[in-house]
């Protein structure tokens, strides 16, 4: 069993040991270990010219990584906070998400953005945000999230594998989890780009990611001895989105509830509704619902828990789409 | 804390052999007088100097040449958009013939004239203003990155690669090219700080061509952009930008030091830009007729050929000859323009990511059929 932050930390190791060129940079990721700990004691075992404590520059980070893998390196760039990246964001959806484009498809650029996203840690502001949407709209990018120790493990390992930059989301209150990792000789659950149905079930599609999957986990659980059989899906990649899984779900339960941190206002659950209605109108039982944080700037961590989807407003969404 | 000494070791003046290079009262480097006079501590073998001068004349002429023919093609609208060098020949040219082949270049977007000195074609530089491609050339074997447009992103680029270069415990260096306007982006301070930070093994070349569209340096910054040097770390060095000996000179002596691991360096170039920002641009509306001809009495190329004629390095000959390489590479230049084509925006989906995912491969499928369904 290992925390999602442990489990984040031996895949990076591994990518480490697979492949030479891989560096990880950030604010304070060597000697500290990072403010979270993800990277701890990596420095100690890699040295000071793969694990590199960088100035305090967002653009910084990310526009140099771009430029060491112009060289021939594999860059994993923390973020420290989710608020902290906007700095970085011309580096991020000028440079890095286009290069392979300007480039006519001859340059692609393997850097990995680690972000630590989202609330309910308490946090003050800038602290607490889901700026995917950001992302997701930007071509060029993979944006993933990781909600389990397993996932942690295999999807930074598979992210830094991969010839693409990508945006990886950590949901920082689900650091502390515990969970099973596959072992090695299992090899990876799924590919990266795959969702995941996490609870099967027959009567409503809980589409979800990040931090809110153990919360439609939870809801649907409290859910079932009223009878409501609710089937959860992890979406894991946000960008490129597994549409098929998630059409398969729907046209068999004819409800889907979409839930994330963001606020639903032009967030990313907007285009999941807008596939799920283009794909499954005609096995649609309900109009589909959104639940998500409101359209806000995250408020103050005392009243956090009011602004987050939690299990009461997401069995709220699922009264509705049932009623329908 | 330790401190840097800036000046430390002394760099190697090419021309003398000697360290330090000749600063003139105002202090910046000069080597040629805007008249063509030689400075007087210049005692390199003449027959060398003399062939490195029609060389770097040589690069200088052509990139006008094709500079000028690109102007033309915009105003007959072959090209949508140009950004002519004209006037900054001498900081381009003399800076990248002062660097290796394989030390790597990050260039701004106007830096036609190094680009055609690292045999970057015609076609690769007019495909992007055509609009028929976001960038011209595959870099590898010019070792010259494409253009950035978004400005001073890519001294942070330049930066990372040198880390990089560092890494990999290669002797080459990376050099990169920003102005005056490039030099306010955070990303600049940022790139800087890195490089000094790391002693990076690279070079800041900014040509201050006193505007940055219709905003004058003065504007700008309170103080000369190469006394940020002293502020992150760099070794600053100011040189005439007009004189392409002392270019060469400077370039030459900064990109040794930082070879040798001494650590970044930032060399500032003052020109002028003598044309537009760009083909879209009025330049009329923003500076007088006056400032405009005082910088053409010190135009690049005019220098170069006085100091030619002094010192009995050109004669009708070399002129000619040179002038019918240049028109040539005119032809060429309206020739190859003339000949790109649009690409098929259907294969633009399969250069977005290593792969096409499901969603983008429905979306060119259905364009593609759309397409189809106007055809005959």
């Amino acid at each position: 069993m290992l925390t999602l932050c442990q489990a984040l930390n031996s895949g990076l190791r591994r990518a480490m040991e697979d492949d030479d060129k891989v560096l990880l940079m950030g604010e304070d990721v060597g000697r500290l270990g990072g403010v979270f700990r993800v990277t701890d004691g990596l420095q100690k075992d890699f040295g000071e010219a793969r694990v590199v404590d960088t100035t305090l520059a967002e653009s910084g980070i990310i526009g140099t990584a771009i430029g060491l893998a112009l060289r021939g390196y594999r860059p994993v760039c923390e973020i420290q906070f989710d608020g902290f990246v906007y700095p970085a964001f011309n580096q991020i959806v000028s440079q890095l998400a286009k290069m392979r484009a300007r480039t006519g498809g001859r340059t692609g650029l393997p850097v990995v953005v680690r972000i630590p996203v989202g609330g309910g840690i308490g946090a003050v502001e800038h602290h607490s945000e889901s700026n995917e949407a950001y992302f997701a709209h930007t071509a060029g990018l993979r944006v993933v999230y990781c909600a389990s120790p397993d996932d942690a493990h295999w999807m930074i390992r598979q992210a830094v594998a991969g010839d693409d930059p990508v945006i990886f989301y950590e949901p920082k209150r689900r650091y502390w989890v515990k969970g099973e990792v596959t072992p090695e000789d299992a090899g990876p659950p799924l590919p990266l780009d795959r969702a995941r149905t996490v609870r099967p079930g027959t009567d409503v599609t809980l589409l979800t990611y990040g931090g809110t999957v153990a919360t439609c986990v939870a809801a649907a659980e409290a859910a079932a001895p009223e009878g409501r059989d609710i089937e959860v899906i992890d979406l894991r990649s946000i960008s490129p989105l597994d549409v098929a899984t998630v059409e398969e779900s729907v046209r068999r339960t004819g409800r889907a509830v979409v839930v994330h941190e963001a606020p639903t206002f032009a967030g990313f659950g907007a285009e999941v509704v807008a596939q799920v209605t283009s794909r499954c109108f005609y096995s649609l039982e309900a109009p589909v619902e959104r639940v998500g944080g409101f359209n806000l700037p995250y408020p103050p961590a005392k009243v956090e828990e009011e602004y987050l989807p939690d299990l009461d407003r997401i069995l709220d969404a699922v009264d509705r789409v049932l009623a329908a | 804390m330790t401190t840097v000494d800036l000046a430390d070791p002394p760099v190697t003046n090419p021309f003398t052999g000697t360290t330090g290079l000749p600063r003139t009262s105002e202090g910046w480097t000069q080597l040629v007088t805007p008249d063509g006079r030689l400075h007087p501590e210049v005692d390199a073998d003449r027959d060398a100097l003399g062939r490195l001068t029609r060389d770097l004349y040589r690069g200088m002429r052509l990139a006008r040449r094709l500079d000028d023919e690109a102007f033309a093609l915009q105003r007959q609208g072959e090209l949508g958009l140009w950004l002519q060098c004209r006037g900054q020949e001498a900081a381009q040219v003399g800076s990248v013939a002062a660097v290796r082949a394989d030390d790597y270049v990050f260039p701004s977007y106007r830096e036609h004239a190094a680009a055609l000195w690292r045999g970057i074609g015609p076609a690769d530089l007019l495909r992007q203003w055509r609009g028929v491609a976001h960038s011209g050339w595959d870099p590898e074997p010019y070792s010259f990155h494409i253009y950035t447009l978004v400005l001073a992103a890519q001294l942070l680029h330049a930066t990372g690669y040198a880390l990089g270069v560092q890494r990999d415990g290669s002797d080459t260096v990376v050099v990169t090219y920003f102005g005056d306007g490039a030099a306010s982006e955070g990303d600049a301070s940022e790139a800087m700080n890195i490089a000094a930070v790391n002693a990076a093994p690279m070079v800041f070349f900014c040509q201050n061509n006193q505007w940055a569209i219709s905003t004058p340096t003065a504007s700008q910054t309170r103080t000369p952009i190469h006394r940020r040097g002293a502020g992150f770390g760099l070794r600053s060095e100011w040189v005439d930008g007009n004189d392409v000996l002392a270019v060469y000179a400077v370039t030459s002596a900064v990109t040794e030091h930082a070879r040798s691991g001494n650590g970044p360096a930032i060399v500032e170039a003052t020109t002028y830009r003598m044309g537009g920002h760009s083909t879209s641009d009025d330049p009329t509306r923003y500076r007088t007729d006056d400032e405009l001809k005082a910088w053409r009495a010190r135009d690049p190329l005019a220098r170069v050929e006085a100091l030619m004629r002094a010192e009995g390095w050109s004669d009708e000959a070399f002129l000619g000859e040179i002038q019918a390489e240049a028109d040539e590479l005119a032809d060429r230049t309206r020739r190859e323009c003339l000949a790109l084509e649009a690409p098929d925006l259907a294969d633009a989906f399969a250069t977005v990511l290593a792969d096409v995912p499901q969603l983008l491969r429905e979306e060119r499928d259905a364009f593609v059929a759309y397409r189809a369904s106007f055809l005959d």
